[in-house]
């Protein structure tokens, strides 16, 4: 049995990539992840990946900042220590509009940002799991794992006619670890 | 994605011939990778000289107190809020450039976007430093915080907009650096996955482990999405609000409704103008012709007259509305501008932000290098008058004639001033040489379609109405990047 764990197709162009996803989808060759130096649509809609939810967090983190700020300051200047300016309300609403947009934007700005990190394993020192270290500069790189995908002679040749101009069959699944 | 084809009629985004996905990265990586240039170390000794004279002035001024400025009982705000002002203006075209233009979807906002962004951060922080710095006692910033304290507690004023303006601030600030940094992890990779040694090593912690999986890239464009959505309000909001530490005050001359508007135009008009002084320098000494073409110069000498127009309309319809008002002091304050003791200032401000942008309706000055570098200047010097009219010529004449002033700087006043332009300098300087000054992943997407030599086999491969390729060939003309002469034949 071959020591090979996966198989990448590294195109140099981005429609001939979709191209070979439309190939071994055909011949049921199931994809493993798909690596692109820039963001490459309808890559998704192809492999069934659902739409990011990142927006509705946004949303609710925004309006966690915004209740939590003016929840602080209905605390701090009408409960704690209401001050009498010029017989007006304490609780004088517009005033407060500023610092609840401020924050309801600096919650979700901050919220999202950090769940996506989170979701994504992305944090100061992961080891990064690269796969083919040309797939952040301009290869387009398919990842197919070899294990239960035989023949890859068969594979090989249908990265091959799809236009891939290299095709590996690495023994280790990232080869970005020192 | 990249099966169609843009009109040809559209101007490149990107020039140059054989320009490959690989080509872009090495590029924009050449002044990461090599050691700097003789420009940038001179251009840096300067900038880090000026950084050092801000460090001994605002040392000077903790050490001795607000004291040792130009201020006076009656001028008791001068130098320190215009400088705050001038820097929080400035630092707006970066987030305009990332946010407004991405929802615009204006992709011509791709290769010029890191660097403003960069900008904007660089020159909140100096902005910063001028809050910090004019509270004299700077280990009682604290204090503008909600935070429990002894004396009550006492919490902070939130009817008062100085405390709104903090909150805007420090928010716009490290929004504004989350986005930024989220959109270099994909390039900080590229550099990454390039490097060896402690080199690599570094950048590989600065990457946070990216690797541009369809998952990472799907939620990254999702993030960028919303935060140029949030970040668009926000903007505005700060800029209103900074105009309300003026507005909302009962001083003739800040006391106006069009304040808001009024500065988010003059800080749009003044950002762009710092970007273009930055970006035509920038693209000659570090070779990025190809990526910031004339075309991205062009638009931003656009947007420059249509902020600088707007922002002449609003200095004529103060000017109206002191007459209409009928109010004496606020009828003075005006005329004060250009017959009181700093008629010049009032001069600087009209002349060099409306008068002069107006000469950009002439294609041959907006698609002028030089004359666009000049204007650039020019716009900066008038908008920091603008904001010293404001400021100083309204309080140095107020209700009571006995205690009417002058404001004189001090050399420390200067020094901190001449000193922020240094620290941000020093901060751009070090910025272009170790991260990517071109967001490259996002240039890479124009390549297939809205490239000079995609368009070029467009035209080769004939079946185009023959005008439209004409109107396109006299386009290009103006691009110093671009020989015509190469399709005189296609």
């Amino acid at each position: 049995m071959s020591s090979t764990k996966f198989i990448l197709g590294l195109f140099d162009d981005p429609d001939e990539m979709m191209h070979g996803i439309d190939k071994l989808q055909k011949n049921s060759i199931p994809i493993y992840d798909v690596y692109t130096p820039m963001p490459i649509h309808g890559i998704e809609a192809k492999l069934g990946i659902k739409d990011s939810r990142l927006g509705y967090a946004a949303f609710m983190f925004g309006c966690v900042g915004g209740t939590t700020i003016l929840s602080l300051v209905y605390y701090f200047l009408v409960h704690d220590w209401p001050m009498n300016i010029g017989g007006k309300p304490h609780f004088a609403v517009p005033d407060f509009i500023p610092v609840t947009f401020e924050w309801s934007v600096l919650f979700a700005a901050f919220g999202m940002t950090f769940t996506f990190f989170y979701a994504t394993h992305l944090f100061p020192g992961r080891a990064p799991r690269v796969m083919d270290l040309r797939a952040t500069n301009d290869r387009f790189v398919i990842a197919i794992d070899a294990k239960g995908n035989i023949p890859h002679e068969d594979i090989t040749n249908l990265l091959k006619e799809a236009g891939a101009v290299e095709i590996k069959h690495n023994d280790r699944k990232y080869v970005s670890y020192e | 994605m990249a099966s169609h084809k843009e009109s040809i009629i559209r101007e490149p985004l990107v020039t140059g011939k054989d320009i490959t996905y690989a080509k872009v990265t090495d590029d924009v990586l050449f002044a990461v990778e090599n050691k700097p240039n003789k420009a940038w170390w001179i251009g840096f000794t300067v900038a880090s000289l000026g950084a050092c004279l801000w460090v001994f002035a605002v040392s000077w001024t903790f050490w001795y107190g607000i004291g040792s400025w130009g201020l006076n009982k009656t001028v008791g705000w001068a130098w320190d809020i215009t400088g705050f002002v001038w820097w929080v203006g400035i630092g707006h075209a970066g987030t305009l450039i990332s946010a407004v233009l991405l929802l615009f979807r204006q992709k011509w906002r791709n290769s010029i976007n890191r660097s403003a962004e960069a900008m904007t951060i660089f020159a909140v922080i100096c902005a910063a430093t001028y809050v910090v710095s004019h509270m004299g006692r700077p280990w009682m910033a604290l204090y503008c915080l909600p935070l429990p304290n002894q004396y009550g507690s006492l919490w902070v004023n939130f009817n008062s907009p100085l405390i709104w303006d903090v909150f805007a601030i420090s928010t716009y600030f490290s929004v504004s650096l989350v986005f930024w940094y989220t959109g270099l992890l994909p390039d900080i990779a590229t550099i990454r996955d390039r490097g060896t040694g402690w080199y690599r090593r570094i950048y590989s912690i600065l990457s946070f482990g990216w690797t541009g999986s369809v998952k990472t890239w799907q939620r990254f464009e999702t993030v960028s999405l919303i935060l140029a959505g949030i970040s668009t309000p926000l903007v505005l909001s700060v800029h209103t609000i900074v105009s309300m530490d003026f507005a909302t005050s009962l001083e003739p001359g800040w006391h106006t409704t069009i304040f808001p508007p009024y500065f988010v135009a003059g800080a749009i008009f003044s950002g762009f103008a710092m970007v273009q002084t930055l970006l035509l320098v920038t693209r000659k000494v570090l070779g990025l012709e190809n990526y910031i073409t004339m075309f991205h110069i062009e638009s931003m000498n656009k947007i420059i007259l249509v902020t600088g127009s707007v922002v002449g309309v609003a200095y004529i319809t103060e000017f109206f509305i002191a007459y209409y008002s009928g109010g004496e002091y606020e009828q003075y304050t005006f005329l004060n501008r250009f017959i009181g003791p700093y008629w010049w200032a009032a001069c600087m401000m009209y002349g060099c932000n409306v008068l002069m942008t107006q000469v950009m309706w002439f294609k041959k000055v907006r698609t002028n290098i030089a004359m666009s570098w000049v204007l650039s200047i020019i716009v900066n010097i008038g908008m920091w008058f603008e904001r010293f009219v404001i400021i100083v010529t309204s309080l140095h004449r107020d209700y009571i004639p006995s205690s009417w002033a002058m404001f004189y700087p001090t050399w420390i006043d200067v020094s901190v001033f001449i000193g922020s332009i240094g620290v941000f300098f020093t901060l751009f300087l070090l910025f272009i040489r170790v991260l990517p000054s071109i967001a490259m992943a996002e240039v890479k997407l124009l390549l297939k379609e809205q490239s000079e030599q995609e368009k070029r086999k467009q035209i080769e491969a004939g079946h185009l109405d023959v005008a439209q390729v004409a109107f396109y060939k006299k386009n290009l003309e103006k691009f110093d990047s671009v020989d015509v002469s190469e399709y005189e034949n296609a």
